[in-house]
């Protein structure tokens, strides 16, 4: 007996006789699948199904010969057991209503009907997202006015521990990275300056870029990654759980919650981040000019002092409030709209991430504009 | 005498230090559909993740198709001759009702891609969907739909032996019923053995031809007419006190 499908159309006395043999399932179906599609239909208008030597039939085998025997009006059977001719039977049902549905679907939906509601569909989503972004960053300044009233209603505990989380928690990180740039920062332009003769201006360089950009956005993209991703992960979880529904039948807002704090706690947060940054990229600098430049810390301070302006060191610290709201703020409104599963938690996740480091950029690049046109 | 599918013998299961079952033994014949049921917390659900193979098992032994499960599993034939519906569907979310259904086609069985597709439709069709629905996403099913799709998964490549944990639950009546009479319906036309464990009296009544009560580690086995009159009073507090609210 073979141990995998086998087929053979044979012609007697003017009857298309179709005998089938072996285990006809699904996992052993590739023996036969392009065979018995390319096989010609002898012009009978009645076919005969032999299963003599058919071992076993499952709804894909069964799917199978019937493809082949839809092409004969009438089938008859020979050596087939009942229940072989129940499922046939009942696989060609279903093969009909699967053909009307897929007719009905020809005649309602052509190609330019999908493109256009496509379309429709995405102008349409777009433009709720925006309008459900002002909705939520009204509410956020709402609920904002109560807290700023009254300052004891704030929720501390939660406060405290999102300070710890994304501030305390960051501190290894963003030192580490900004250390790291100081002396990159170092290392790249005494090589360049050097050219000119003018490798007494690194200090000046160092000074400038790390206190006035690359300290805070350097830190503001660590900060979108670790902490608003986590905002979105947490709140978009706690969606799908329902606990935020528990939340509101339960009388509390979702947004005094869970968004102001951690928006709060950023705000405070980042700033500092943004000073520990600043620092290390000085103290990386620091070491690096000392064994390049064989520049003292006496004179690396005088350098430094000389080189920074009132504004220098404001100008990049203005910017870390601002930047810290709109991550936490992107944070959360991701996560508020999650939904179904874990795949929709890892969409926003990613969108949150990437929202947030874009619009630092563009709102960097706006403090540039600002600064310019006020000349500092 | 029909072929025994599912045989458990003195099966006994630990967790750290609690003893969750002791000495079960259990046969489930061909074209069987037995019920589980048992309170909550008293190892339903960990002894069908042990028969999947899920957990390991303390002492004794389980054999499906004739092979333990360290030999089904080593001839692929586990993966070909068992279908599974979790709890909670366990659809990919990441993927269309669609290639849900697809995979086990295509990674187990290697269908060829345009035969996989009509097949799809076909599994779609045997649960009663429509075609439409192999374009959504779970998150955008319905519970009884994901019962639904997750059944026309266990049952994509014809497995022999169906487990099913609670397919009812979260379902409303009428839908319970819809599920149960499908089901029933499969499992004839397609000669299936069906293990399900179920809190539905109802279901167990409707559809299964035997039950398997799960009480202080052991296992009861009987239709629901003897169950009902098991001198075990958890058992006989549980099927007569939920006919009593069903007749109030």
């Amino acid at each position: 007996m073979s141990s995998y499908p086998t087929f053979e159309v044979v012609q007697e006395n003017k009857k298309t006789i179709l005998k089938i043999a072996g285990p006809w399932l699904a996992k052993d179906l590739t023996h036969v699948v392009d065979a018995l599609h390319k096989q010609n239909y002898p012009p009978t208008k009645i076919i005969t199904l032999d299963c003599n030597d058919l071992t076993e039939l499952d709804t894909s085998g069964a799917w199978l010969l019937n493809r082949f025997l839809q092409n004969y009006q009438q089938l008859q059977f020979i050596n087939t057991t009942s229940q072989t001719k129940a499922l046939l039977e009942q696989v060609k049902n279903y093969s009909i209503q699967l053909h009307e549905e897929a007719k009905q679907k020809q005649e309602h939906l052509g190609y330019l009907f999908n493109l256009l509601s496509r379309l429709g569909q995405q102008s349409v989503s777009f433009l709720k997202t925006f309008l459900l972004s002002l909705s939520f960053l009204g509410e956020i300044f709402s609920r904002s006015k109560s807290f700023i009233l009254k300052p004891w209603t704030i929720r501390g505990i939660s406060l405290f521990h999102f300070l710890y989380e994304d501030g305390v928690r960051a501190v290894p990180i963003v030192s580490l990275i900004s250390f790291l740039i100081g002396i990159v920062l170092v290392y790249q332009g005494a090589d360049q300056l050097k050219r000119f003769g003018a490798e007494i201006f690194t200090v000046d360089l160092l000074a400038i870029s790390a206190l006035r950009e690359i300290g805070i956005l350097l830190t503001a993209i660590v900060v979108a990654g670790r902490s608003g991703s986590a905002f979105t992960a947490q709140i978009g979880f706690m969606k799908l759980n329902q606990e935020i529904d528990a939340m509101m039948v339960l009388g509390l807002n979702p947004i005094e919650v869970l968004v102001l704090p951690r928006i709060l706690a950023l705000v405070i947060a980042l700033p500092l981040l943004a000073f520990l940054a600043d620092m290390m990229a000085l103290a990386g600098g620091a070491v690096m000019t000392s064994f390049m430049l064989d520049l003292n810390i006496d004179d690396f301070l005088h350098h430094l002092r000389l080189a920074i302006k009132p504004w220098t060191f404001w100008t990049g610290m203005i910017k870390a409030p601002v930047f810290a709201f709109f991550i936490a703020l992107i944070g959360c409104f991701e996560g508020l709209r999650v939904h179904g599963g874990a795949q929709s938690v890892g969409t926003h996740t990613t969108k949150s991430v990437v929202q947030s480091i874009f619009l630092v950029v563009i709102l960097d690049a706006v403090f540039s504009i600002i600064f310019s046109i006020l000349r500092i | 005498m029909a072929e025994i599918i599912l045989k458990i013998e003195n099966l006994t299961t630990v967790i750290g230090q609690q003893k969750i079952h002791q000495n079960l033994s259990l046969e489930v014949a061909q074209g069987e559909i037995l019920g589980m049921v048992g309170a909550s917390g008293s190892g339903k659900t960990v002894l069908l993740r042990t028969i999947l193979g899920l957990m390991p098992f303390h002492k004794g032994s389980i054999q499906i198709f004739g092979k333990s499960l360290k030999e089904l599993k080593r001839t692929g034939d586990f993966r070909q001759k068992i279908g599974v519906l979790f709890q909670s569907g366990a659809l990919f979310s990441s993927l269309t009702v669609g290639e849900n259904i697809l995979i086990p086609m295509k990674e187990i069985a290697k269908i060829p891609d345009a035969l996989a597709q009509e097949l799809m439709l076909l599994k779609l069709a045997m649960v009663g969907l429509e075609s439409d629905v192999a374009q959504k996403y779970p998150d955008e099913l319905s519970g009884g739909m994901t019962k639904r799709v997750a059944l026309a998964r266990a049952l994509a490549i014809d497995a022999d032996l169906l487990i099913l944990d609670e397919p009812t639950s979260g379902l409303d009546p009428l839908s319970r019923r819809d599920f149960d009479h499908l089901l029933k319906t499969l499992q004839y036309n397609l000669n299936l053995t069906v293990v399900m464990v179920t809190h539905d009296v109802d279901t167990l009544t409707a559809i299964c031809d035997r039950v398997a009560v799960l009480v202080d580690q052991k296992l009861f086995l009987g239709t629901v007419n003897q169950m009902k009159k098991h001198p075990h009073p958890w058992i006989q507090s549980y099927f007569q006190g939920s006919l009593q609210k069903k007749d109030r």
